[in-house]
């Protein structure tokens, strides 16, 4: 339960960070993902980069109808309401049933999302949002859309000489509707399987389903999760996964359901 | 071996102490300072055993590294003595036989403390839900559950007095 020795490093910016990164240092943010992995020696970096001192790494700023999130934001700043409005109160009821509070504490959004744990709270909720990633990398800054970010298990668009540097999301009008639903034996535990729809007036409606050892899979049009009976379009769903143990698709499928209830009954 | 200078500031005081980027804080609070107070139980970040109070709230100090630690400002269980809160919690998890075994109670005792501060309106649902992070193995929750809601209610009483 020792991590394997490493170099530290404390990049001061940006360019530096990257220089950090093209030399083979791992890429940490709040660490509560990376440092247990390295006290299990599942991960061994020989030299770990600590980006929680970057300019600009942490805050949430509002321009027009966008709200960007630095992707060193913790979680539990987002519990605690750092995102205004509608998309706040939603954001913030995902937050609070990530891990523990003292694991939100240091935990950060940017981290989690390039970290890519199939069943990692914001991996299974952003790609629902019309938002994008913002990568930085030695050409500067690039935009990736939020639904195409996660491209495996622990994959992500991210080129290996980029950073995540922030999350951009479209601020959500009234009567938005949004339906949230996750699978733990235990509060803070790893999902067994999350499911979230979001309904924008105006827009198709939307879904994800994840934390089932895949990448989360995105529902484009997923106005059926809406009806009063839910059944039959959470099992064509979850049957177009392929296969998955009974058990895990009974999960799925009843995620779906009672997000696409709470989404419904949200008003 | 690479070890270099650690700047800290713990229970109030300044200080510094050699030690290797990959040691974790909890190592480095008892053995570079003695301060055995923080305990060690999973050391990957599930019990909560060792949680203690970095940069003003609560966290994990068996993975965050010591490294990542230059520059901090960490309160021990030690560093809670005269704590008014604290000496609350602890009078009540007497009362309440809300530790056995006492391996869990320096985790459980500062979760407990920013419950009790952050959430003053917190029920007994709330209070479960928050302290799930920290594991007993011996009380089976139901005294620390209780030691937390009296403190809770006594504060609201008192609030409600003043």
């Amino acid at each position: 339960m020792k991590p394997a020795a490493f170099t530290y490093a404390r990049p001061a910016d940006w360019p530096e960070a990257l220089a950090l990164l093209g030399g083979g240092a791992r890429a940490q943010a709040g660490g509560q993902s990376l440092g247990p992995m390295m006290n299990l020696r599942l991960a061994q970096p020989g030299a770990v980069a600590d980006l929680r001192h970057l300019p600009g790494f942490a805050g949430v700023t509002v321009t027009g109808a966008t709200c960007r999130i630095g992707a060193g934001t913790t979680h539990a700043a987002i519990e605690d309401g750092a995102v205004p409005g509608l998309l706040g109160r939603i954001l913030a009821g995902v937050a609070r049933r990530i891990a523990y509070r003292a694991v939100r504490n240091r935990g950060t959004i940017g981290g989690s999302f390039s970290h890519a744990d199939p069943a990692a709270d914001w991996v299974a909720v952003l790609p629902v949002f019309m938002g994008e990633a913002i990568a930085f990398g030695p050409a500067g800054e690039r935009r990736i859309p939020l639904d195409g970010f996660l491209r495996g298990l622990f994959e992500t668009a991210l080129a290996p000489d980029e950073l995540l540097r922030a999350i951009e999301l479209p601020l959500l009008p009234a009567g938005t509707r949004w339906g949230h639903w996750k699978f733990c034996r235990k509060p803070g535990e790893f999902s067994k399987a999350t499911a979230c729809v979001l309904a924008v007036p105006g827009a198709p409606v939307r879904a994800v389903l994840a934390a089932l050892d895949t990448p989360p899979l995105v529902i484009a049009d997923a106005g059926a999760l809406l009806l009063a009976a839910p059944e039959a379009e959470a099992a064509r769903i979850v049957a177009g996964l392929g296969p998955l143990e009974p058990w895990r698709a009974a999960l799925a499928r009843t995620a779906l359901q009672r997000a696409g209830l709470a989404a419904r009954e949200d008003a | 071996m690479n070890r270099s200078a650690i700047s800290l500031t713990v229970n109030g005081a300044a200080t510094t102490l050699e030690a290797e980027p990959r040691t974790h804080l909890a190592d480095l609070l008892r053995g570079g300072m003695l301060l055995t107070g923080t305990h060690l139980g999973c050391e990957h970040g599930v019990c909560g055993a060792c949680t203690v109070e970095l940069d003003g709230a609560p966290a994990r100090s068996c993975i965050t590294h010591a490294g990542a630690c230059d520059g901090a400002s960490v309160r021990t269980i030690e560093g809670f003595a005269e704590d008014a809160v604290m000496a609350a919690l602890r009078a009540a998890f007497t009362a309440e036989h809300a530790l056995q075994c006492g391996y869990c109670t320096p985790g459980m005792l500062i979760t407990a403390r920013d419950v009790v501060l952050r959430l003053p309106e917190a029920d007994e649902a709330r209070v479960r839900e928050e302290m799930a992070g920290n594991l007993c193995r011996c009380t089976g929750y139901r005294g620390i559950v209780r030691a937390v809601l009296r403190v809770l209610e006594q504060r609201r009483s008192a609030a409600a007095v003043a």
